[in-house]
């Protein structure tokens, strides 16, 4: 373990993205305390700009909305989107894949032809229908952002346990007279596990950007306040009031860069055989 | 005892100061979106109104008071039994490709072509006994009773007067001349590139001196809201119509410099912003608790914020710009205590309370989260509910809401756009625009009805000051706002909005300052 974070904070980049990611993950859990009152809650005089009033640190939005408020309940909204739907994405397609590269032959290819149809559909335009069909609320776009991403994590876990199966520890656990499920998930997946985590941190970040961009399309859960839906909503007024696009923006930026540093650190402590040379 | 009424063409004379326009120029006018047709009274579209006011016109007009004007009539009489009007005709006037207009082009697009073509005049026309024509410029409309509201229908969208020398015995929707209409108007139809523009050009033979002053108009087509604010800010289009532009553009235009803005020419259509309260099932089905929602709401906020204090806050089911608008009913003003109060009396046990909006851009879903917020700070737990214009039509038709958003037209008089909202017979499953909330009051059902043919005005006033004192106390639906779309403008176009339909068929006396 020591080894593992010794690693990960020889990548400065990756340090960096895990204290923004920290302290995203900060005001998202203590929100209800910064903020108790709902983020919906009109309190001031509507286009108040950054700093020009006491108490509204990011002004006020279209309707006199705290955006300060907005931000850090938006935060939660984010992050509970990106890994609920992460890991629901993991729970399809990390079996699927492990199936379809252990046993190979008929399973293989019915597995690999039902992922390629999903992959052959543009991701967001099927988020957008699902969304659409399914009426938006949080566990619906949670969920057709699963069915979107699980896909790349079933091939990935198929080609490393393919690529597994044939090593010598497998065939001596063969020998041991292990069954089939208990090779597979005592011993080929866990050493498949690396890639998976770098991949997982990824798709968060991705997650994030697909659930700000069904927001921003007036496709989110109209009830909740999200970046995506602050964008969105400041889009019209983007000529007098700038910084109703801007702070959400940035907000998602900067939650969606740290999660591709973190991404990279953890590569690079993971598979350290891997690391780049000449750093 | 009733005078007769009479008007004459001195009243344009007196009503316009005379000489002072200056003739020429070209006016580019937003159009959006692009209609299916110009054939007033056979589509409805608002922006086939647009253009087409100024291509066809019927035998009055309405100043912003919704006072009859002459228009194709220069003047016109009402018998005292309020059953026989009189129309006499302007005399030199000449369609389009030069045929002399008459009586019998009237006769004949109103009780032919327009009763076949459009059903909300054939509602009116049914307490039409006859219509006869005495001599060539003359026009007489026999009542089977009196029926008040009928002076309000001589306008160009409900009853554009088309050419019988072109429609007499054709299959009116699929005439070929639909593609190029031909009037009485100021200005004459030219082109239409689809997509793009459609140009009308001055009528140089049209019956009033001088009139009208502009040499051509062109109607632009711009499909994209961000995109018209800038062709208004380039100088691109001259003419920025109510509903064009996001209301959040609204304020940044009009502070321009040269640029005037007008909430007038709203007065006949008097858009009455509503929400219907489900009066069947829910919580919404307990007067009280219809009354606290009243209570909860800001609606002077909504009007200042979101509509960026264009309209007025509606106290009555009757626009105040509606004939017959009282403002002796209770009145709800922003009041949380009031609020709780009716809620305890309405038994409340926080059962979710689902709000549709109208799905109609930013400003309605913005409207939408400050009510729920309203609704919230008293303790109704409310959610908003997603939907399309699809989703939202079909909601309704199926009475599947708690409240929804709407807004709906009251052309000039109650008997014509308000009372179908509330009539217990309106009732019908399938359409968002009868009785949607469910409303069932057999009292004010029968004063509706006696209102709409009572023979004098003060009769009719006395009946829709009870009908809107019992509403305004049952509140079977919320009103929330009499909507004002502005007109934007250059302030070098004068007298643009003249009429209670303003740009619809304001042309005829604008000008622009030289």
């Amino acid at each position: 373990m020591m080894d593992f974070l010794k690693r990960f904070s020889r990548n400065r980049g990756a340090v960096i993205g895990a204290l923004i990611l920290i302290t995203v993950i900060l005001l998202a859990v203590f929100a209800p305390l910064i903020y108790p009152d709902s983020p919906w809650k009109m309190v001031q005089r509507p286009f108040l700009p950054p700093f020009s009033t006491e108490g509204f640190p990011l002004g006020t939005d279209t309707l006199g909305r705290d955006v300060a408020a907005g931000l850090v309940h938006g935060a939660r909204v984010s992050l509970i989107v990106g890994l609920v739907s992460t890991l629901v994405a993991l729970l399809i397609g990390v079996p699927l894949g492990a199936f379809a590269g252990f046993y190979g032959g008929l399973i293989d290819d019915g597995a690999m032809r039902f992922t390629e149809f999903f992959q052959t559909i543009p991701n967001f335009a099927l988020a957008i229908v699902l969304v659409a069909i399914l009426e938006p609320t949080l566990p619906t776009i949670t969920l057709a952002i699963a069915i979107v991403s699980w896909p790349p994590v079933a091939r990935l876990v198929r080609a490393e346990v393919l690529s597994l199966r044939k090593r010598e520890f497998v065939d001596a656990a063969r020998l041991a007279g292990l069954s089939n499920s208990r090779i597979l998930f005592g011993h080929v997946l866990p050493n498949a596990m690396s890639p998976i985590i770098v991949m997982a941190s990824l798709m968060v970040a991705t997650a994030i950007l697909l659930e700000s961009s069904l927001s921003f399309l007036g496709l989110g859960d109209p009830n909740i306040m999200s970046w995506g839906y602050m964008i969105g909503a400041a889009r019209t007024v983007i000529r007098s009031a700038w910084w109703l696009s801007f702070i959400p923006g940035v907000a998602i930026l900067l939650t969606v860069l740290a999660l591709n540093l973190i991404g990279e650190g953890l590569n690079d402590a993971l598979n350290p055989r891997l690391a780049r040379k000449g750093r | 005892m009733r005078n007769l009424v009479t008007a004459s063409l001195l009243t344009v004379a007196m009503g316009l100061p005379a000489a002072a326009q200056d003739s020429g120029g070209r006016l580019d006018i937003v159009l959006q979106p692009e209609p299916p047709s110009l054939m007033l009274g056979m589509v409805q579209n608002a922006p086939t109104q647009l253009v087409a006011g100024d291509i066809f016109e019927s035998l009055l007009r309405y100043d912003t008071d919704l006072n009859p004007q002459p228009s194709l009539a220069k003047s016109w009489e009402i018998s005292e039994d309020a059953l026989t009007y009189t129309f006499k005709l302007h005399e030199d006037v000449k369609w389009h490709d030069g045929e002399p207009f008459t009586s019998a082009d009237v006769v004949f697009a109103v009780d032919k072509l327009l009763r076949e073509t459009n059903p909300r005049l054939r509602v009116s026309l049914e307490h039409v006994e006859s219509i006869t024509a005495p001599d060539d410029h003359t026009v007489v409309f026999q009542l089977k009773n009196p029926f008040g509201p009928f002076i309000g229908v001589f306008e160009a969208g409900t009853m554009p007067i088309l050419p019988k020398h072109i429609y007499e015995g054709t299959d009116y929707l699929n005439n070929p001349a639909n593609n190029t209409p031909i009037g009485t108007g100021p200005y004459k139809f030219n082109e239409w590139e689809k997509g793009n523009y459609i140009h009308l050009v001055k009528n140089e033979d049209y019956y009033l001196d001088d009139q009208p002053y502009l040499d051509e108009v062109y109607y632009r087509i711009i499909p994209d809201a961000a995109s018209r604010a800038v062709a208004f800010e380039n100088g691109e289009v001259d003419v920025l119509p109510g509903g064009s532009v996001e209301n959040w553009d609204v304020k940044r235009l009009v502070e321009m410099d040269g640029v005037c803005s007008t909430g007038k020419g709203w007065e006949y259509f008097a858009p009455h912003a509503m929400a219907w309260m489900n009066n069947r099932e829910g919580p919404t089905a307990d007067k009280n608790f219809r009354k606290a929602v009243m209570y909860a709401m800001d609606r002077e906020f909504v009007r200042d914020v979101i509509w960026n204090g264009f309209g007025k806050v509606a106290t009555s089911p009757v626009s105040s710009k509606t004939n017959f608008y009282t403002d002796d009913t209770i009145m709800y003003d922003h009041n949380a205590e009031k609020a709780e109060e009716m809620l305890a009396a309405s038994g409340y046990d926080g059962e979710e309370v689902r709000i549709l909006p109208l799905p109609y851009g930013e400003t309605w879903q913005r409207w939408a989260e400050a009510m729920k917020q309203n609704l919230d700070e008293v303790g109704i737990n409310s959610t908003v509910v997603a939907t399309d214009v699809a989703g939202w039509n079909q909601k309704q038709s199926d009475w599947d809401f708690d409240i929804a958003f709407t807004y709906l037209y009251q052309y000039g008089d109650p008997a014509l756009g308000v009372s179908r909202s509330y009539l217990s017979s309106n009732i019908e499953k399938g359409s968002p625009w009868n009785n949607v909330a469910g409303y069932v009051n057999e009292e004010v059902d029968a004063m509706f009805d006696e209102a709409a043919v009572a023979a004098t005005p003060e009769a009719r006033q006395e009946l829709y000051t009870k009908i809107q004192q019992q509403l305004v106390d049952d509140v079977p639906v919320a009103w929330l706002l009499e909507i004002e779309f502005p007109t934007i403008y250059r302030c070098e176009v004068k007298d643009l909005v003249t009429t209670a339909i303003g740009v619809n068929d304001g042309l005829r006396d604008a000008w622009i300052e030289q």
